[in-house]
């Protein structure tokens, strides 16, 4: 076995009780049947990606929706069985699912934990009902209350909790009330997002009143605030964790693998991949991909849009993924994997946004390699620095 | 070719009154075309022009007509813009007939440009019969109508065809009228060539295409000619006539015909519109008088969205002005656009298919300055010089007073909107002169206007405030003094010298204000705060403020699929790049040309 190759799976269960009206993620209700085809297939790729990946170890799952806690947990265990049937896992392994507070009782909670997951990512997004009503969602405050006492209950103890700021109708007060109820419970991580109407949803085409920049700034800059005093540091443009700056302990492995572009494999319905630089998704058509992976000769067919990164691409990559991180990116690695400076590449981009206070760079003492970040200004407007490293 | 059998004509109306719809028919009735190649020619036309790698303007098309009298005649119908702007083209076109088609719109009556269009072919000495469009139509008012026709223009109108050009009635008629109502050329085949040049083209395959009629002598491939404004020589190469939406090469062309040739043509600019065309071996004595030379009336800068494109622009240019020598162009360099152009144009219209034509044809991608007019600058040490470039306007120690040009305005209007126009016209500084009636429900009103007051959007303030009634035309006056000053701007303190322009001291608050609005609406928010402000002589009279955003970040970017972020980002580059770079602002190129819509806006 070689123990230089780290993997970190991805499994997509694209399915729901309901659509949420801000949400643009690939999911959808569906009868028993299709469920039930549904996972035939997906345990049918994950036992042929395992003969492909066998000199990969896995160091993080990740089971994301949809609502991976919507259907029957028996067929959740299975499929983690059928993971850890065919794959390499590492004996730390991180294994995350996510978990409608509406859909997690105690005993999907108590299975899963027996089954092998270790983390537990609760989609709160609020904690006042208006909000949550206002936003399409099929729980209320009080089951999330109960989901998180049975989740401890059931021997998590590593959860996420998930917020969202900017929400129609949501004020300064109504936000940070449901941060501070969030950070009471003390939960080992939370995920602090910022909502965004995206095209195609309902939220869309609807009139919302949505809080001003001003308002859905100081949002984020109290979350940040509020959380340090308390405990969690941030690591991510929207990921906090508990502990102190240099503590990882609690830190998401799987979601840090994709900013640092460690080799990842998405199993299921749409699911995104990364190994060795090249880049694909699985079809996104579920009645396709059930068939395509019925039949020998058409297993490829689940695959597309693959992309052979170049070095440019590569290099872009590491800039705008890697900027994500609050501790930014490793210009010595830079250097080492792409045989030039980044100061070559990208002199004029890294000056111009350090004159204007939005990069910084800095040398990390443990590794004495100097670390190219965002400033505090520069995280919130990441995505105007990030697009100046995609090179022409 | 019979000279008795040939009739060079054109159609003359007011816009929308039915003129293309009835060169179409004619060419359908005609015969030339079955109505399936009609069908073909008019929707293909591009497909055409492509497929053949040619250009086909539809100047110019030739009918083969069989009349009552059971002789076979040979139509040369020879296009005309309809709009003001193109007063000059209307004129190099109607060089080339013998007479014209009056269509009047039997709904409408005669309106502003009718009357324009009738005077322009009367000056050229062409017989003029009218003929009243969409009789089909049932608020048509056709006695009503041909008696305004005698009573405001003056042309004979009682036996003037009633047709509907859209439905196919009555064009038969117009053809015959076309027979008896137009004199047949009067061209003498013997003598030396004397043939107008009226258009031309440039192909990439043939070189330069050159339109022309035959007054005397002939035409023939092999010979070489002489274009007796340049001087040049070329020999001919092929010689024809135009078909509908394409070329037919013949032998010869000879007097009272109207066709093309194409010749051993090395520099483009030898061939100009309005020259005469000779024979090297036999010239004529004297060049035909051409046209009326128009000046430009509107210059601006035209600058390639991406600097790298200037000798793209600068051949696409050279190109256009072949058949449109009405366009002028000179280069400048602007601060803060890089290597252009200064070009003049008749009207903004004019400008505007300019403009479009290049962005199409040429594949260009442009940042046009606002337009402006030439001023006369009088200056203290007692010399004159003409502006067209507010950046060249010198230090006001320096002026004595400035002269802007004047046109004579005639506005057709129904009375119900004469007080609403009014209104307009003194807004726009117009002097009253007077107000005639000319039935009792529709007036002439005239005014005299600074030339700088209607180019940007009169027409279009004329149009919604008389809810599409006014018609308008107008000729330039001459030269007035007047109280100008420079309206600069400043995008983040820095001038931006595309953005200066002139206007008259009193409206320089309002224009500056309204100017600064609409920069703040079309310059996306920075990283930092970007004021934007008016001046007039180094003094701010209006501000505006782009907020720095404060928020741009990515969502939840969800179980690894990169491919959407870098979507966005790439998206957001790619917004950048159709940006000018003010400074350290990104100015989007749309923000050059909303302010020259000022009035639009509110």
């Amino acid at each position: 076995m070689n123990m230089g190759k780290e993997l970190s799976l991805y499994i997509h269960i694209p399915f729901c009780e309901r659509k949420c009206l801000y949400c643009d993620f690939l999911s959808f209700n569906a009868e028993k049947e299709l469920m039930g085809s549904y996972f035939k297939t997906l345990s049918k790729e994950i036992q042929l990606s395992g003969k492909v990946y066998k000199d990969y170890i896995v160091r993080s799952v990740f089971f994301g929706g949809g609502t991976p806690s919507f259907p029957d947990h028996g067929k959740i265990c299975d499929t983690l069985d059928q993971i850890k049937e065919s794959f390499t896992m590492d004996d730390d392994c991180e294994i995350s699912i996510e978990a409608n507070p509406a859909s997690a009782i105690y005993d999907k909670l108590q299975a899963y934990r027996n089954a092998g997951f270790n983390r537990l990512s609760i989609g709160a997004q609020s904690l006042n009902d208006e909000e949550l009503k206002r936003l399409g969602r099929i729980h209320d405050s009080r089951q999330f209350f109960e989901t998180y006492e049975n989740a401890r209950k059931a021997g998590f103890d590593n959860i996420n909790i998930d917020v969202m700021s900017a929400l129609p109708g949501q004020s300064l007060e109504s936000y940070m009330d449901t941060v501070r109820k969030v950070i009471e419970l003390r939960p080992e991580h939370i995920s602090a997002y910022s909502l965004i109407i995206e095209e195609g949803t309902p939220f869309y085409d609807m009139d919302l009143e949505l809080p001003d920049e001003e308002e859905d700034r100081l949002m984020y800059h109290e979350t940040k605030k509020y959380l340090a005093q308390n405990g969690y540091h941030r690591y991510e443009i929207s990921n906090y964790a508990l502990g102190g700056q240099s503590d990882d302990t609690y830190e998401c492995f799987h979601n840090k693998a994709y900013w640092i572009r460690s080799n990842y494999l998405g199993l299921g319905l749409g699911a995104a991949s990364m190994i060795e630089d090249v880049r694909w998704s699985n079809i996104k058509d579920i009645k396709d991909y059930i068939a395509f992976m019925a039949d020998d000769s058409s297993f490829d067919k689940i695959r597309e849009n693959v992309e052979n990164l170049s070095i440019e691409g590569r290099m872009e990559e590491f800039m705008f993924l890697g900027l994500r991180l609050v501790r930014g990116v490793d210009l010595n690695e830079f250097e080492t994997l792409f045989k030039r400076t980044a100061e070559e590449v990208y002199a004029e981009v890294i000056y111009k946004y350090v004159e204007m206070g939005l990069l910084h760079r800095y040398v990390e003492k443990k590794s004495g390699h100097e670390y190219l970040c965002l400033t505090e200004k520069g995280l919130d407007v990441s995505n105007t620095v990030m697009a100046d490293f995609l090179i022409e | 070719m019979d000279q008795s059998k040939i009739r060079n004509f054109c159609i003359v109306a007011h816009i929308d009154h039915g003129k293309s719809t009835l060169a179409d028919r004619m060419i359908e009735k005609t015969g030339v075309l079955t109505s399936r190649e009609m069908q073909n020619q008019v929707l293909d036309n591009m497909d055409i022009e492509r497929e053949r790698g040619i250009t086909i303007k539809s100047q110019a098309v030739r009918m083969i007509y069989k009349a009552k009298d059971g002789e076979e005649y040979t139509f040369n119908m020879i296009d005309t813009p309809g709009h003001v702007d193109f007063g000059y083209e209307v004129s190099r076109s109607l060089a080339a007939c013998d007479g014209a088609i009056l269509v009047v719109d039997a709904t409408q009556g005669v309106e502003a440009q009718t009357l324009a269009n009738v005077y322009m072919a009367l000056d050229h000495d062409l017989d003029v019969f009218p003929v009243i469009n969409k009789i089909d139509l049932p608020s048509a008012q056709p006695q009503e109508v041909k008696d305004e026709i005698e009573d405001v223009i003056g042309l004979e109108a009682q036996d003037a065809p009633l047709i509907s050009a859209k439905n196919g009635i009555g064009i038969e008629d117009v053809l015959e009228a076309v027979v008896h109502k137009i004199p047949a050329p009067t061209g003498d085949s013997d003598k030396p060539l004397t043939a107008l040049i009226f258009d031309s083209i440039y192909d990439s395959y043939r070189g330069v295409i050159v339109f022309v009629r035959v007054r005397d002598g002939v035409i023939k491939k092999n010979m070489k000619v002489k274009f007796m404004a340049t001087g040049a020589e070329a020999d001919v190469v092929e010689v024809g006539y135009f078909g509908p939406g394409r070329f037919i090469a013949s032998d010869e062309l000879s007097a009272g015909d109207v066709g093309y040739f194409t010749a051993s043509i090395k520099n483009i600019q030898d061939t100009r519109v309005g020259d005469t065309v000779t024979d090297s071996a036999r010239p004529c004595a004297e060049a035909l008088p051409g046209y009326k030379k128009v000046m430009p009336m509107v210059y601006c800068g035209l600058y390639p969205a991406d600097s790298a494109h200037y000798s793209d622009l600068r051949d696409a240019l050279e190109k256009l002005q072949l058949n449109d020598a009405s366009l002028f162009y000179e280069p400048e360099t602007s601060q803060a656009l890089g290597f252009g152009f200064r070009a003049g144009f008749l009207g903004l219209l004019h400008l505007e298919v300019i403009q479009e034509r290049l962005e199409r044809e040429y594949d260009l991608n442009l940042v046009t300055t606002a337009p402006g007019v030439v001023y006369k600058v009088h200056k203290t040490d007692g010399t004159v010089f003409d502006l067209t470039n507010p950046s060249n306007l010198p230090d006001p120690s320096e002026i004595e007073y400035m002269e802007e040009p004047v046109v004579n305005g005639e506005i057709m209007v129904t009375t119900d909107y004469v007080g609403a126009i009014m209104q307009l016209c003194q807004e726009r500084r117009g002097k009253y002169i007077s107000t005639d009636y000319i039935e009792q429900t529709r007036a002439i009103l005239k005014y005299e206007l600074p030339l700088n007051e209607i180019i940007y959007d009169f027409f279009d303030a004329l149009k919604s405030r008389s809810r599409g009634y006014a018609s308008f035309d107008y000729e330039l006056k001459g030269y007035e003094r007047s109280e100008l000053v420079k309206l600069d701007i400043l995008i983040n303190r820095e001038e931006v010298d595309a953005l200066s322009f002139i206007v008259h001291k009193d409206g320089a608050y309002e224009r500056g204000r309204k100017m600064c609005e609409k920069l703040k609406d079309e310059i996306p928010r920075h990283l930092f705060e970007i004021p934007i402000q008016a001046a007039v002589g180094g003094k701010i009279i209006a501000r505006e403020t782009v907020k720095a955003y404060r928020k741009d970040v990515l969502a939840k970017c969800y179980g690894g699929d990169i491919s959407r972020k870098k979507k966005l980002l790439e998206k957001q580059k790619e917004g950048k790049k159709k940006m000018r770079q003010i400074g350290n602002v990104e100015v989007p190129q749309a923000a050059f040309l909303s302010v020259l819509k000022l009035d639009s806006a509110d």
